[in-house]
């Protein structure tokens, strides 16, 4: 008895006229998995230096995310704690496991943090992301218990670090660190691209903030070189 | 096919639509919005044109590959640990969901939107199973709550205004305080967030399409704004994508060409909020995510496109751009159309999926103003195919008897050319004399179809082609003095 998938197959080969053995057909599709050519790129990604973390910046906050700077790891913990208080929001705090994370100064600030995935209840969350694309001012997460993925969909207020270093152009020089990590052909259980806050236009194409993921998305970029000063860019007014 | 198709009755649906109040107003956001949404985001990025060309080449190259594609993809989703099932039409494919549902103790399923879902008529078959789907996205839970189809592919409830989502609200979360105000369109997604939480917390499947899969990888993509594919997919113990096989792509690098031209398309975001690339169930160390992954890829009338003029209409990224670009869509709206796809592509997709003795009308269904190619992503030549369909109508004897005949008649003075010139002479200068008061007539003999909804013109002087020989003899004179 024939399965659905030999059927499937044989119905394809027959309406291309051919019987999937063909050497040169073959050829063609490993080379292309294996080499994986880029197409067109847009020059906006291809930006350097601070140029590029601006880039990041203005695309993320486009997309209606508030974005902070600090120079260094240790300065995280206390411009969380006064993003969550300049917005009303309580001290309270679930990450992961993720050493960078973990080896902050969070005993600095007066928030009170959780450890592992979240069941649902927590208002606020923070990730700290693989990296970032500047031609949309996308943050990339992989899953994993350093960085559980219910803490990006389910807390209503969730804040991504991200290192300016691990900041690319574009999507394709994304896919290559993920390679560098994974191994070519392999990818992690779950990438998540985020470009701003979660929305929906479903009543009367009319877009509102908070639909089922969070309301707010707060970056915070790590040692992106900004002139000194307090280290935080103007934000966004907060999504209403 | 599976879900019934009133396809059949378009003209019938077209009129009940041009005479709903609500419908016509709800229909007032899509005219505006989408078409400027996109203009601009298009304009904002120079690359954008040649992204659609290396968007409809790979489409091409994967078609033209497709076995071999579907082989590499599946090895890669069996390496990481994840399950495929194919299914050769839409009642394999509702059995195979059934049984995963089964084997998982299932009685709530989550749901990401999804066209193949409603294209198998999945929740119908789920509800008589014992087994309750719930919709996630909110335009689908609106439209699951008023028992419809969805009336477009990206805004599945465009043609619910918001007075009438509050009335659906009232009337199914009546454990709600009744005194609540719901005048605000802002709490009427308040209220759906907090009651779908709930839901995903509690769901035992959670059920997905996907926009593309990758066979590099064995990787499969959902894009949404709202994060309720994410939290589908991520909460349950079992999650399902359902997939038809052309939804597959080589590479990462080649779903990046095609995730650039998709939201710009289709909302004129540069990108959607939630872009996610899910490979297999829960690693070892994962503390969340799912513990079963199953792909149920689903051909469905696809294959057998392959390699015929319709071939081109697999390339669908399912943006939702020709129908924001419609006139006859702007009129009439999705549910028109009579079964899952509406506007141009699915007056092209149709006919190829339910048989174009039932989805016939809908080629018709076409001013050919070319709005709906201008914009595809993937550039589908959409015209074309709607003519063919045309074309196919034509010759299966399948267009009334008046049409056949009336063309028939024209035929036989178009090969005869001076018969041509007189008999139009006649009837112009006829038309004219009796026409002459009014310049136009309210009814004519044989064009009530036309006349029943506007006036026809009253001729003003000639035929087109005395015009045409009158203007050319002019135009020569004119060059001469030149
Ligand atoms: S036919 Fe083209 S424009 Fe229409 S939904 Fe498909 S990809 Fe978009």
């Amino acid at each position: 008895m024939s399965t659905a998938r030999d059927e499937i197959l044989a119905s394809i080969r027959r309406s291309l006229g051919v019987t999937g053995a063909e050497r040169p057909r073959r050829a063609i599709v490993e080379e292309r998995l294996a080499r994986a050519p880029a197409g067109v790129v847009p020059a906006r990604g291809g930006v350097t230096g601070r140029a590029r973390i601006e880039l990041f910046i203005a695309q993320a906050e486009a997309a209606l995310a508030t974005v902070a700077e600090v120079d260094a790891p240790a300065d995280v913990p206390a411009a969380i704690a006064a993003w969550l208080r300049s917005h009303n929001l309580p001290a309270t705090l679930r990450r992961g496991t993720d050493p960078r994370l973990a080896a902050m100064p969070w005993e600095d600030t007066p928030l009170a943090l959780d450890e592992g995935p979240s069941d649902g209840s927590d208002l606020n969350a923070v990730s700290h992301a693989l990296g970032g694309v500047a031609e949309t001012g996308t943050c990339a997460l992989v899953s994993g218990p350093e960085n559980p993925s219910t803490l990006n969909f389910l807390p209503d207020n969730h804040i991504v670090v991200v290192d300016a270093g691990e900041i690319v152009g574009d999507y394709e020089s994304l896919w290559a660190r993920v390679r560098e990590k994974a191994g070519k052909g392999a990818m992690p259980r779950t990438v998540n691209w985020i470009t701003g806050p979660s929305r929906s236009a479903d009543i009367e194409q009319t877009m509102f903030l908070g639909a089922h993921g969070p309301r707010r998305l707060h970056i915070v970029v790590v040692g992106g070189g900004k002139a000194a000063g307090s280290g935080e860019t103007a934000e966004n007014a907060p999504p209403a | 096919m599976s879900v019934h198709a009133t396809s059949p009755h378009f003209k019938e649906n077209a009129h009940h639509a041009l005479r709903d109040v609500q419908l016509q107003r709800a229909m007032g956001n899509v005219r505006v919005g989408f078409i400027d949404k996109r203009a601009k985001a298009a304009a904002k990025l120079p690359e954008f044109e040649a992204l659609r060309d290396s968007a409809r080449d790979i489409k091409n190259h994967t078609l033209a590959h497709l076995d071999l594609y579907l082989e590499a993809y599946v090895a890669k989703v069996e390496a990481s640990g994840g399950i495929v099932h194919f299914a050769r039409d839409a009642a394999e494919a509702r059995r195979i969901v059934t049984d995963i549902c089964r084997e998982a103790g299932a009685r709530t399923v989550t749901k990401g939107k999804s066209m193949i879902s409603e294209e198998i008529g999945l929740n119908e078959h789920l509800a008589g199973q014992g087994i309750e789907p719930v919709e996630t996205d909110l335009g689908e839970y609106i439209i699951q709550l008023r028992h419809e189809a969805p009336s477009h592919i990206i805004a599945p409830a465009v043609h619910v205004n918001a007075s009438q989502v509050e009335e659906e609200f009232r009337r199914a979360h009546t454990h709600l305080d009744a005194a609540r105000d719901l005048s605000e369109p802002v709490n009427l997604l308040t209220e759906a967030r907090g009651i779908l939480r709930e839901r995903f917390l509690a769901a035992d499947v959670g059920i997905t399409g996907a926009n593309f899969l990758v066979a590099e990888t064995g990787t499969s993509i959902i894009v949404t704004n709202e994060g309720n594919g994410d939290l589908t997919q991520i909460l349950p113990k079992t999650h399902v994508v359902l997939a038809s096989i052309e939804k597959l792509v080589p590479t990462l690098e080649d779903v990046s060409q095609l995730l650039r031209v998709l939201a710009r398309s289709a909302t004129g975001q540069e990108l959607s909020v939630y872009t996610t690339f899910s490979t297999g169930p829960r690693r070892v160390g994962d503390v969340d995510g799912p513990e079963a992954y199953h792909v149920v890829l689903i051909d469905n009338g696809r294959s057998s496109m392959l390699g015929t003029n319709f071939e081109e209409m697999l390339r669908c990224i399912r943006c939702g751009a020709c129908m924001n670009h419609c006139p006859v869509y702007h009129a009439v709206g999705g549910h028109a159309y009579g079964w899952v796809y509406p506007g141009p592509m699915g007056a092209v997709l149709t006919p190829s999926l339910i048989g174009v003795d039932k989805g016939g009308h809908l080629p018709n269904a076409s001013t050919f103003c070319g709005r709906c190619e201008s914009v595809c992503p993937v550039r589908i030549p959409l015209p074309k195919l709607m003519r063919h369909w045309r074309e196919r109508e034509f010759e299966r004897h399948l267009s009334p008897a008046t049409v056949r005949s009336g063309l028939k008649a024209w035929a036989f003075f178009a090969k005869r050319p001076a018969l041509y010139r007189l008999a139009t002479r006649v009837g112009m200068n006829l038309l004219a004399f009796a026409g002459r008061s009014k310049g136009r007539f309210s009814s004519l003999p044989f064009a009530s179809g036309w006349t029943k909804y506007r006036d026809f013109p009253a001729p003003q002087g000639g035929t087109f082609q005395e015009r045409f020989a009158r203007e050319r003899a002019a135009g020569a004179g004119r060059r001469k003095v030149a």
